[in-house]
């Protein structure tokens, strides 16, 4: 079959009709450098061609996995939140709901290496080594089952993985399956009988003003698929909202002391780490997590408009104050230091990083 | 139901019984009273007054009473508000541009500020000379200027399993329609020299952007060279930073996620790269578990856009604009039909241009409502002789498990209040 609609090639000749002719070439621009070329072109081939030099053990992939991806992805790659799974959905992609992750969807591992290296960590994308990069593609495999522990992925190993949905894809075939069915442009006694209503809709007021969060029909919204790759459905009622009243901040928490400018530059590097979710600075706003700005000093659970968990909330009404002591013992475990946190970070595991981050939290509390 | 149709609208004289008819329904506000409207019989303030100097807004914005016709999302759709999506108010717009300051955003990692001075355009692969263009350079190049919808292949996705959410903007607002000012690709590519690439059949181009995303995509070198722009200008002014800013690139009739924002580079190729975007993602699931790939062009689609959840039926019985958008990714819009009753007959509506292809048609039936409830629906017709499907009608096709590419017919049911719901019907 042509990949092309034959309407498309009829469209094109008339839409082509206004542009402008073109005859000699302009000279424009000037001709791109190899280094130019090499900075840019980094895309790699379901074959493995243009892979860069390189390799990387599921062990280490672990680690750097915990650091870098586990805020999102979830410790064993099986996701955070609403952040997309890694791991698991083998042999569910015509089930309902199927689970579509790196094992049991994406075709070819080109893919994800090729992801990874260019566009993670949200929001510190193109910060990994090429070596850090295989750690991670070979841990991802690791906790797809693709692949044992003792695993090394490398230029020279990639050809040997194949994903288990690499035979899964079709062209599209629209032009086949559909378009000769749908030609009827049937006018009168177009439906046998009377018409009702099969479906009413799920989420009955505008989700903007006094959104009635409660599903009609849970039935349908267990099937509904989602707007866009990252989405899912809602599992939570999205019009909880956090007190608007301020607690009072005590002065003794907050002192202004005199910052340390190099440990500021360099909490703000362990920041990358935190700011998928978390805002500081001018126009911070509420992300995944409520924006940072005085959060130095603050009485926990205040900011405007951000939904706390449960636990974060109680403790704030047992008086919790993000000072030195609290924020660090929650900064090195959250999950330890407060169970049923919606903060899904594995923690800082070196003390300087806590005490980089907290004089870079100060610098945005004064 | 019996709401008539024929002749409410289309002659002044048949407007105007029906409003007779209609009389007593419609408000107070407007109507005569014994004494007068005030707002005619006294002298107003701003008929006495003076308004506003010039200036006084050096780029203006709408009125405030016009401030809820903006984008809007719906939080909980996706993990954080920066690898996210909003909704133009297609349901508070007429005509067919889209005002760019309410056109939807989709973005991957953020809209990211790119002065057109650290813009740099690069062509490589197989091309004669691989080249790096500045922004001024492109401004060098003859220009072009087409109007073109974007739909993002994400659009209605939420309302494949059910009737999800209300209103118009919601279901349907993904979208957006431009006329882009900019530089052929074509140009572009014969500017590097193609005779490297060899035959030209077979081949593909790499577009990738600037943000940390970079959102590659392959795209086959007939599609390259045959309509796709690299567009700096959209509706006579520079793209906003949401939708690309410097440069961003223009896929006629195909899914909103090729129209690469910050467009960087473009590669020639021999294969295509199979990126992150054209595999896990933008890919339809069928009910045996294999998926379709490469569903670039955005079939036929149309909705009603008002009365809708959104825009209610205020007035009551009588003279009643129906209104929607129809488009087509494969060609020109040659006919939109409308049924009041939920699919049993349909009457075609009047389009308010002839339609244009791969751009938005905007279609109106007036008619002169009984106040009888509706099942509101919309069918769009496109030159290829295809007829846009009921969902029951793709279902049949592609199972329960699709997302992407759901182009069915949308119900509305309006009550006797005049009152939207989004609904399926038998």
């Amino acid at each position: 079959m042509s990949k092309f609609p034959k309407s498309l090639m009829a469209a094109s000749v008339a839409a082509l009709t206004a542009a402008p002719a073109m005859a000699e070439k302009l000279g424009l621009g000037r001709t791109a450098t190899d280094a130019e070329v090499a900075a840019w072109d980094l895309d790699v081939f379901p074959d493995g061609s243009n892979l860069p030099d390189g390799k990387g053990d599921v062990w280490t992939g672990e680690e750097v996995f915990a650091d870098a991806c586990a805020v999102c992805h979830g410790e064993f790659a099986e996701g955070a939140g609403n952040w997309p799974k890694l791991a698991g959905g083998a042999d569910t992609l015509d089930h309902e709901d199927p689970l579509k992750t790196v094992g049991s969807y994406w075709p070819y591992l080109s893919t994800t290496f090729d992801y990874v290296r260019r566009s993670m960590p949200f929001g510190a994308a193109g910060t990994l080594s090429d070596d850090d990069v295989y750690a991670i593609v070979a841990y991802i495999l690791y906790s797809n089952d693709l692949v044992d522990d003792d695993f090394v992925l490398s230029k020279e190993t990639f050809a040997d993985v194949v994903l288990p949905n690499a035979e899964g894809f079709i062209v599209d075939d629209r032009a086949e399956m559909e378009y000769g069915k749908f030609t009827n442009r049937c006018m009168s006694d177009c439906k046998p009988g009377a018409v009702e209503i099969t479906t009413t809709v799920v989420f009955p007021g505008d989700p903007n003003s006094g959104f009635d969060a409660t599903p009609i029909s849970q039935a349908v919204m267990g099937t509904a698929g989602a707007a866009t790759e990252a989405a899912a459905p809602a599992t939570e009622a999205p019009s909880e909202e956090a007190p608007a009243t301020k607690a009072p901040v005590e002065e003794a928490a907050a002192p202004a002391a005199a910052l340390d400018g190099e440990l500021v530059a360099k909490g703000e590097k362990v920041f990358k780490k935190c700011k998928a979710c978390h805002k500081v600075g001018d126009k911070a706003k509420n992300g995944t997590g409520p924006m940072l700005n005085g959060v130095f000093g603050r009485a926990a659970a205040t900011v405007d408009g951000f939904k706390y968990s449960k636990p974060m909330k109680a403790a704030a009404e047992g008086g919790l104050v993000w000072d030195e002591a609290e924020l660090s013992g929650y900064l090195a475990n959250p999950r330890k230091y407060m169970k049923g946190t919606k903060m899904s970070f594995a923690g800082l595991k070196k003390d300087k990083d806590i005490a980089a981050i907290l004089e870079f939290l100060k610098s945005h509390s004064q | 139901m019996s709401n008539e149709t024929k002749e409410a609208g289309t002659s002044r004289r048949g407007f105007l019984k029906g409003a007779a008819a209609a009389g007593a329904a419609v408000g107070a506000a407007g109507a005569a009273r014994a004494e007068g409207d005030p707002l005619i019989t006294e002298v107003q303030e701003w008929a006495s007054g003076l308004g506003e100097g010039v200036d006084a807004t050096p780029y203006g914005m709408p009125i405030e009473f016009e401030g809820d016709v903006v984008r809007r999302n719906v939080e909980w759709l996706t993990a954080d508000q920066i690898s996210s999506i909003n909704f133009t108010p297609l349901h508070a717009l007429d005509g067919t541009i889209t005002p760019q300051g309410c056109a939807f955003e989709r973005h991957h990692s953020g809209a990211i500020t790119l002065k057109k001075e650290d813009y740099r355009l690069m062509i490589n692969g197989l091309v004669d000379t691989p080249l790096v263009f500045t922004y001024e350079d492109l401004e060098r190049f003859p220009r072009s200027q087409q109007t073109f919808f974007l739909e993002c292949a994400a659009n209605t996705g939420m309302e494949w399993a059910g009737s999800q959410l209300n209103g118009a903007q919601y279901t349907h607002g993904m979208i957006h329609n431009m006329e882009y000012t900019g530089v052929s690709l074509r140009t572009l590519l014969e500017e590097a020299g193609l005779d490297a690439a060899g035959d030209l059949k077979d081949k593909w181009v790499y577009v990738e952007g600037a943000d940390a995303s970079s959102n590659g995509r392959s795209i086959p070198m007939e599609k390259a060279l045959d309509d796709c722009m690299v567009a700096f200008k959209a509706n006579g002014e520079a793209l906003r930073m949401e939708h690309g800013y410097p440069v961003r690139l223009v896929v006629p009739g195909w899914e909103g996620n090729m129209w690469v924002k910050w467009l960087r580079r473009i590669e020639v190729m021999d294969k295509p790269v199979e990126s992150r975007e054209e595999t896990s993602k933008y890919t339809d699931t069928l009910e045996d578990g294999t998926s379709r790939k490469w569903t670039w062009a955005m079939d036929a689609k149309s909705v009603v856009t008002s009365p809708s959840p959104q825009m209610p039926i205020k007035h009551g019985k009588g003279p009643l604009v129906i209104t929607g958008l129809a488009w087509s990714g494969n060609g020109a819009i040659t006919a939109v039909d409308v049924s009041l009753d939920g699919g049993v007959t349909w009457q075609e509506a009047r389009l308010a241009e002839p339609g244009k292809k791969m751009a938005l048609t905007r279609f109106y039936l007036d008619i002169n409502w009984d106040g009888s409830e509706m099942f509101l629906q919309s069918r769009a017709m496109d030159e290829t002789g295809y007829v846009q499907p009921t969902k029951a009608q793709l279902r049949d096709v592609r199972g329960l498990n699709s997302i992407y590419h759901n182009n069915c017919i949308q119900t509305w049911h309006v009550n006797a209040k005049g009152e939207a719901n989004n609904v399926e019907v038998s």
